[in-house]
């Protein structure tokens, strides 16, 4: 915290909260164009099945169609992209073939169920509907690659380029060291689990309204997204064809994303094009049983992992396999989420010196699988906090103790997985931790549990994660097609008022509020003086939008730069008018001052200089007050924390009640204290509700889902949490971002699930419970523990 | 949702002339058919309201028996301080239904008449021995649950009433499907006029009685005496939320809780 901040670190209120609260946010559905048509797209009831034939005739005249689009009007234009470049051990780049558009055109295939065959474009929705039950398609059915796991001996193939569904083998690290070190070692702990596959369901289901101005030669297509610019170049310049400054794209308000709106969908790339094709704009706005089926889905992992030890409990070696399910198709970042957003974590917070990763990607028939919150962390925190508590349990070391002995301690340090951490102290928050959570008193408290028939447990988790993905120079050498700068401008008006213009993009995170607290402790003016503008391709320079709890770290740091030059040019503009040396200018508290003396303007006034130049050092300098700036960061930032989860278990029904969830996070310096715990809030309940309840099942032999909807599929309700203990520690400051700040996000879903589970298992006695820890699931595990 | 007639008649005689036109539907709360009709999964050709109808809603309590009209809400159950006075297990069960909105929606005739295999109302109905009265006859609750969705109701026949005989004692277990909130298994036990009753919802394709615990706890009304009782999991439902051998397991131990 900075003690001459009148803004940084302190709970300012968020400002887009009244907006939101009382039910006046703007999201996309929420925009009717003059003139507006429905879209409604026909999906496949199938896994996998070859179309036959396909014909729109009687749907074309039913009441109020406009248009009906089929894969037929896609062939010309390109694929879906995938936005990374996976190489496998071999050297052969990944199995990428084309993400149609649309997938419905003789000949052609379906491979998920929900997979867009036709769109259907009318008056109404409903009458999009009706005309759309008038297709007729005809399906030969094929046999569905359902699991990863067997996927290559499936004897059925999703994409022909990939006769045995592997999109890549991949692996990072010392093979052969990591097999020796294990060999070697005095003990071994082995495990094998499922990350299980989960279904985001933000708040807001997707929606896109797409429109093309006949005049003006030019489409703009509101949607409701993570990454407005990104969505624009991916769609301009890899499907459509279209001049990219030929499109405007609008993110306007967005109710959740959660990684599941980073992604260029089929959808808003159909309507895009068919609204110049109409000549009507159109709107899509996804239903809750269609977003079950369509929206990308995370995690879905099949891990193998060894952890060797010496004699004194000392990693020695981490051998990793991870077979992944890709889906159907590469979604736009898909292919590096298994990859460099997972296994390069398989340090953790420990000095294991050989570490050793192999994956393995499948396709199956099965919608995409792609980022979600934490994308690749959560699996590898998983891996790293599962396999070092079972080690710690079956060598009867206290697990806080293991880890203590295994701590990283000296910074940089370079890991065998390719990152270097730049700074951290894992002993002070996990010696927090352990304090807050009580754990001296658990006995206490099992023994209480014991006497009513209950068993209680308590699971620790020391994770590590790495945010602001970056710098965009190492992010292409391992194979990102895209850069990963982010972009801000700050614009001074002539009174001295501000507009920020960030290529970040606000789903839920508060920047409106966190951003105009940096911007005003920065200019020593009034946050009611500073409106955050986002979202918006035809405003902001350029984006690289948010995920990866990126965009404070990233984006605010961008927009810092812009500032910075704003007082720079400030400063040379105040030395003109107080007759001193541009080097004897200081700017504090909202004034340009002249050292030493008490001669002094306010930051307004040198503003309308600015603008109003007749006093202006023209020889010198341009008018105006308006600065931009793009930043690449030198590395990831490293935000880490430990978590204590205690859980009371009822082994007569399986049912798992958490009583105690404690947090306590180093994300270097905060902004909003109150944002930052609201955000590891929301990361817990979304950790727990992988642990505890969410699972996305298809139907082993038909690959119809099975849990399409919240009949099936548990969100975490507020009964099925406890109140959290959440601290964020003092912290150890990132050292290569000028605010020293790391990212908050993902944090509290990276961290949780592991603490659950171990908790489980130690309430239990058993070495593994899968997740979910469902009743059901829990109860096998306690009357397999009984007998 | 496909475009229906609608009427709300104002008498239990017009509701069941109206309900007896072919594509006709009576509708009470409507909180599982609104819903199916959303999901395509019903298109009845007409609705008839039974909103409108007096003399279905209200609560008697009066010669040992608890009288509730069909067209009571859960929320009205729930929060009647006679139910609660006279049978706390059938206020409790009504206030655990599905959520606030459709408690205050929902209906004790609606819910019988749907049988949903995991609702809650029937388990009551079952484990108290209740009388189901319609604008014809009445009937005894151990006749009037047949199967899947499926009552002794004959078309357009309306439930108006339903008597529950006042127990000495009761208790209403319920353990939740995670994602649905339905009952997993539910069970409803009582000791009263009716005898000693153990009825299960949510554990096989319609409510039923278990009457090997019910043998058990007529010589001893304790949860000891269900120790070591085992349910057999034939016929039981199997999902993704539980095998049929887990739920035969918390019959018993949902049982002996309700007991208390």
């Amino acid at each position: 915290m900075n003690a001459r901040s009148g803004f940084i670190g302190q709970k300012v209120e968020r400002r887009e909260d009244a907006r939101f609260l009382t039910g006046r946010g703007q999201y996309t559905d929420d925009i009717v164009l003059p003139g507006q048509t429905h879209a409604y797209f026909m999906r496949s009831p199938y896994a996998h099945a070859r179309i036959t034939a396909l014909d729109t005739t009687a749907a074309a005249r039913a009441p109020g169609v406009v248009g009906i689009l089929t894969g037929e009007h896609f062939k010309a234009v390109g694929g879906l992209p995938c936005g990374w470049l996976i190489n496998s051990l071999d050297g052969q780049p990944m199995k990428e073939p084309k993400h149609p558009v649309l997938a419905g055109f003789p000949g052609g295939k379906v491979r998920y169920v929900g997979d867009r065959v036709a769109l259907v474009v009318a008056e109404t929705l409903d009458q999009a509907k009706a005309a759309a039950e008038l297709i007729q398609v005809d399906y030969e059915e094929l046999p569905p690659v359902v699991d990863a796991l067997t996927a290559p001996q499936a004897g059925a193939a999703v994409h022909e380029e990939a006769p045995d569904n592997r999109v890549y083998q991949w692996g990072i690290g010392d093979q052969a060291g990591t097999a020796a070190a294990i060999a070697g070692a005095a003990h071994v702990t082995t495990l094998s689990f499922r990350n299980n596959r989960l279904i985001p369901n933000a708040m807001e289901p997707r929606a896109a309204n797409a429109s093309y101005d006949v005049h003006a030669d030019s489409y703009t297509l509101y949607v409701s997204n993570q990454n407005p610019h990104v969505e624009r170049l991916l769609m301009c310049a890899f499907v459509l064809g279209i001049p990219e400054h030929k499109m405007r794209v609008v993110a306007p308000d967005v109710g959740g994303g959660f990684g599941s709106k980073i992604f260029l969908y089929g959808e808003e790339t159909a309507i895009v094009f068919a609204s110049k094709l109409l000549k009507r704009p159109i709107k899509w706005t996804c239903e809750r049983s269609e977003a079950f089926l369509s929206d990308a889905h995370g995690r879905d992992h099949a891990t193998t992992v060894s952890l060797g030890l010496d004699k004194d409990g000392k990693f020695v070696g981490l051998q990793v396999h991870t077979t992944a399910n890709l889906g159907a198709y590469l979604s736009t970042f898909s292919s590096s989420v298994p990859t460099i957003l997972y296994a390069t974590l398989l340090a953790g917070q420990y000095a294991t010196p050989k570490i050793w990763c192999a994956v393995d990607a499948m396709f199956t028939n099965t919608a995409p699988v792609d980022a979600y919150r934490g994308a690749g962390r959560p699996e590898a925190t998983y891996v790293v906090e599962r396999i070092v508590e079972t080690a710690a349990r079956e060598l009867g070391i206290d697990p806080a103790e293991l880890r203590r002995r295994n701590f990283i301690r000296s910074f940089p340090y370079a890991t065998p997985v390719g990152l270097t951490y730049d700074t951290g102290d894992y002993e002070a928050t996990m010696a927090r931790a352990l304090e807050l959570a009580d754990v001296a008193g658990f006995e206490a408290r099992r023994a209480a549990s014991a006497a009513k028939g209950r068993k209680r447990g308590l699971g620790y988790s020391a994770y590590i994660e790495a945010c602001g993905i970056a710098p965009s120079s190492v992010a292409g050498a391992l194979g990102a097609r895209a850069g990963l700068f982010e972009a801000g401008e700050v614009r001074v008006h002539p009174t001295g008022k501000v507009t920020i213009f960030t290529g970040s993009h606000s789903h839920g995170q508060g920047h409106e509020t966190t951003f105009a607290q940096v911007v005003a402790d920065k200019l020593g003016i009034p946050m009611d003086d500073i409106s955050i503008e986002h979202g918006d391709t035809g405003k902001v320079l350029f984006g690289m939008g948010t995920y990866g709890s990126r965009s404070l770290a990233v984006g605010g740091t961008a927009i810092v730069k812009a500032v910075d030059k704003v007082v720079a040019k400030g400063k040379k503009i105040a030395a003109h008018l107080l007759e001193a040396a541009d080097t004897d200018i200081v700017f504090e508290g909202g004034e340009f001052k002249v050292a030493g003396t008490d001669k002094k303007l306010p930051f307004a006034q040198v503003a309308l200089t600015a603008y109003v130049p007749h006093n202006f050092p023209h020889d010198k300098l341009e008018p105006g007050l308006n600065e931009n700036a793009f930043y690449d960061p030198s590395n990831f930032t490293y935000p880490a924390g430990t978590y204590v989860c205690e859980v009371e278990v009822d082994p007569a029904t399986g049912k798992v009640t958490i009583e105690r969830m404690t947090a306590c996070d180093d994300f270097g310096n905060v902004i909003n204290p109150m944002i930052v715990e609201g955000q590891v809030h929301g990361g817990l309940a979304q950790g727990i509700g992988q642990a505890l309840l969410e699972h996305g099942v298809y139907d082993g032999e038909t690959g119809q889902l099975l849990t399409g909807s919240y009949m099936d599929y548990a969100m975490p309700r507020a009964d099925d949490l406890p109140s959290f203990t959440v601290e964020t520690a003092k912290g150890t400051p990132c050292t290569h971002n000028p605010l020293g700040v790391k990212g908050c996000g993902e944090a509290g879903a990276i961290g949780s699930p592991p603490a659950v589970i171990n908790a489980i298992c130690h309430a239990l006695g058993v070495k593994d419970v899968p997740m979910p820890a469902t009743p059901y699931t829990v109860w096998k595990a306690a009357q397999s523990a009984a007998r | 949702m496909q475009a229906f007639a609608y009427s709300n008649p104002a008498s239990v005689a017009d509701a069941a002339r109206a309900a007896a036109v072919d594509g006709a539907k009576l509708i009470a709360g409507g909180q599982s058919l609104l819903a199916s009709m959303k999901l395509g999964l019903a298109a009845p050709e007409s609705l008839i309201d039974l909103g409108a109808i007096a003399e279905l809603q209200g609560i008697t309590v009066g010669g040992g028996v608890v009288k509730i009209g069909a067209m009571t809400t859960h929320a009205a159950v729930a929060a009647s301080a006679e139910v609660r006075k006279a049978i706390p297990a059938l206020a409790d069960l009504a206030g655990h239904i599905g959520d606030r909105q459709v408690r205050n929606r929902g209906t004790l005739g609606g819910s019988l008449a749907n049988n949903d295999p995991a609702a809650c109302y029937p388990a009551a109905v079952l484990g108290l021995g209740a009388t189901v009265h319609t604008n014809t006859r009445s009937i005894a609750a151990d006749d009037f649950f047949k199967g899947l969705y499926e009552t002794a109701l004959a078309e357009g026949e309306v439930i108006t009433a339903v008597s529950f005989p006042i127990p000495e004692k009761a208790g209403w277990q319920k353990f939740k499907q995670p994602a649905s909130r339905f009952s997993i298994v539910g069970v409803f036990v009582s000791k009263g006029p009716q005898g000693v009753r153990v009825a299960v919802t949510g554990a096989g394709a319609c409510v039923f009685r278990a009457k090997d615990l019910e043998a058990r706890l007529a010589g001893n009304w304790s949860a000891a005496a269900l120790a070591g009782a085992t349910v057999s999991a034939d016929g039981l439902n199997s999902d993704l939320h539980g095998s049929a051998e887990y739920r035969a397991a918390l019959i018993p131990v949902l049982a002996g809780r309700a007991v208390g």
